[in-house]
């Protein structure tokens, strides 16, 4: 592993732009996207999302953090073809997004494990629904076993293993199918500091090795900080990006970059635009 | 990863009796015990009720005679029948409610006030449609049973967590991949306790109706030994029926300890 200093590149302080520079190739797009939503039992909408425009680049790795019910969990539906805008349009690999397209794998902040299955049978269970023959199941879920240092748990059942390995469970599940877009919400929300220190790694690592453009909606900024390329911060509903941040990390990064001065700055950008946004929500509009 | 390794617990080993279970098992047996005790000391007269030593000793020799084995076979097969629509039915029903909001709005506080209708009234109203034989009595027992299970699919179908119906539109599975590979097990834990209530209600909906409507059967059965003074049958039969529903009752609640703790997070 090369040294800390080796993993930083000098990098501008400022990039507030949503779109990266124009030579990288776009992988996932969003154009002017809004959603409203119906309330119940009114017939009053409320304005939950944008316009937003929004470009995720190949092999990029985007976050996007907020202040609570800020309609990040939605803009992460919306790219995964789960909920359609309510206006705009989603594009990925150039092709218009209806429902949930093929390339696209997304983990949950929830538990998504079935409980009925072992973790083998989890991890493999997509696979064998998209009728994958089962040598090559078997050559992927070993490999993501192993990858996800699961490889003694191939029998144990979800009730039996912890949250984390549960979540790393999913994560495999993803893996095995290689999604080109890997869309992650809150996935080591339930998860204790040092897991998820050590779960952002694996996460570098997979992204590393798969090549895959990753969107990860956190409410950590330090997770952000640490594991991005640029991290989009939104503003209180309705969600708009207010700043975009290079972080400047060079594509071999560990957990070991939040010992860093950079990472400093970039995680107290990220607070000094979060904090105002924070206490409009709290209902202290003026942000003192 | 370590503390996660080892974080994973060894697979469970038989429990040993609890506490509570040892306490239950102790108020059964005194209480057996203490009407052994009075039934053989006199206190409760031979013609009242024989001691349940001797239910027990008559049960095993009217099984090995035979006496009443087509009778055991009829309720059973009734039972059998009312248990096996009523779960498909209230499962049916349960789905459909499901899938449409404003008709379960209407109809979900009908079946919490369903079980405070006297079902057995209707039982003219069924020999008139149904005729006489088999087909009342389970269609009482199936009008008994049936909303358990509708209410325990109902129950069953909200609790499917959001992120497994989120991951099956992920997978891109197809809806009837998504019904039998996901929500029909993510969902079986709480189907199977409306099964379970299906099947005591079918038991108490069968044997109580062969009491009124049938000329066979363990109700008919305990009902003419009981018209007849035939004390050590009724009782035998009796006990019967008690040892058969505390049997099924054992072996549904093991399947359905095992089903919820594979749920336990």
């Amino acid at each position: 592993m090369s040294s800390v200093a080796s993993l930083i590149k000098p990098v501008a302080q400022s990039a507030a732009q949503p779109d990266a520079p124009a030579a990288r190739q776009a992988h996932a797009v969003l154009s002017n996207v809004t959603r409203y939503f119906d309330r119940t039992g009114s017939h009053e909408r409320f304005h939950a999302l944008g316009p937003i425009d929004l470009t995720l680049h190949q092999g990029e790795f985007f976050s996007v953090v907020g202040p609570s019910g800020c309609g990040k969990s939605t803009l992460l539906d919306i790219f995964a073809g789960l909920a359609e805008p309510t206006s705009g349009s989603v594009s990925f690999e150039g092709r218009e997004v209806k429902g949930v397209p093929d390339g696209v794998g997304v983990v949950f902040q929830e538990d998504a494990s079935f409980p009925w299955m072992n973790v083998r049978d989890n991890i493999g269970f997509g696979l064998r629904m998209a009728g994958t023959d089962g040598a090559e199941v078997k050559r992927r879920v070993d490999y993501a076993l192993g990858f996800m240092g699961l490889k003694d748990f191939a029998s144990a059942y979800p009730a039996q293993l912890s949250g984390g390995m549960r979540q790393r469970v999913c994560i495999a599940r993803t893996l095995v199918q290689q999604p080109r877009l890997i869309l992650l919400d809150e996935p080591f929300g339930a998860l204790d500091q040092q897991t998820r220190l050590l779960m952002g790694d694996e996460l570098l690592r997979l992204w590393r090795e798969t090549s895959a453009t990753v969107l990860l909606i956190t409410h950590a900024l330090d997770e952000a900080a640490m594991l991005s390329d640029r991290v989009g911060v939104m503003s209180s509903r309705p969600g708009l990006f207010i700043d975009i941040v290079e972080t400047g990390w060079e594509r071999e990064r560990d957990s070991r970059i939040v010992s860093t001065p950079r990472f400093g700055e970039v995680n107290a950008r990220l607070w000094e635009k979060l904090r105002v946004e924070s206490l409009k929500v709290m209902g202290l509009a003026d942000g003192r | 990863m370590a503390a996660d390794t080892a974080s994973v617990r060894v697979s469970p080993r038989r429990p040993r009796l609890s506490r509570a279970d040892g306490v239950r098992l102790t108020v059964v047996v005194v209480f057996i015990a203490l009407v052994e005790l009075l039934c053989r000391t006199g206190v409760i007269a031979l013609s009242v009720m024989i001691a349940p030593s001797a239910m027990a000793a008559h049960c095993v020799q009217i099984l090995r005679a035979g006496t009443f084995d087509h009778d055991i076979a009829v309720s059973l097969g009734n039972i059998v029948a009312a248990a096996i629509l009523s779960v498909l039915l209230g499962f049916a029903v349960g789905v459909l409610l499901h899938s449409a909001p404003r008709a379960r709005a209407a109809i979900e506080p009908l079946l919490s006030a369903y079980y405070a209708v006297p079902t057995f009234v209707f039982y003219p109203v069924f020999i008139v449609i149904l005729g006489v034989g088999a087909a009342p009595i389970i269609a009482i027992a199936v009008l008994l049973a049936v909303v358990s299970m509708v209410t325990a699919t109902l129950n069953g179908l909200d609790r499917i967590p959001r992120s497994l119906h989120k991951t099956a539109l992920v997978l891109r599975l197809s809806p009837l991949q998504s019904a039998l590979r996901i929500k029909l097990p993510a969902a079986l834990p709480y189907l199977f306790t409306g099964m379970k209530l299906s099947v005591a209600y079918a038991f108490i909906g069968v044997i109580a109706s062969e009491f009124i409507l049938s000329g066979e059967g363990l109700g008919y059965a305990i009902g003419y030994a009981y018209n007849n003074f035939q004390n050590r049958d009724m009782y035998a039969l009796m006990f019967l029926v008690l040892v058969l529903v505390t049997a099924i009752n054992m072996v549904l609640n093991t399947i359905d300890r095992r089903l919820q703790a594979r749920r336990r997070r």
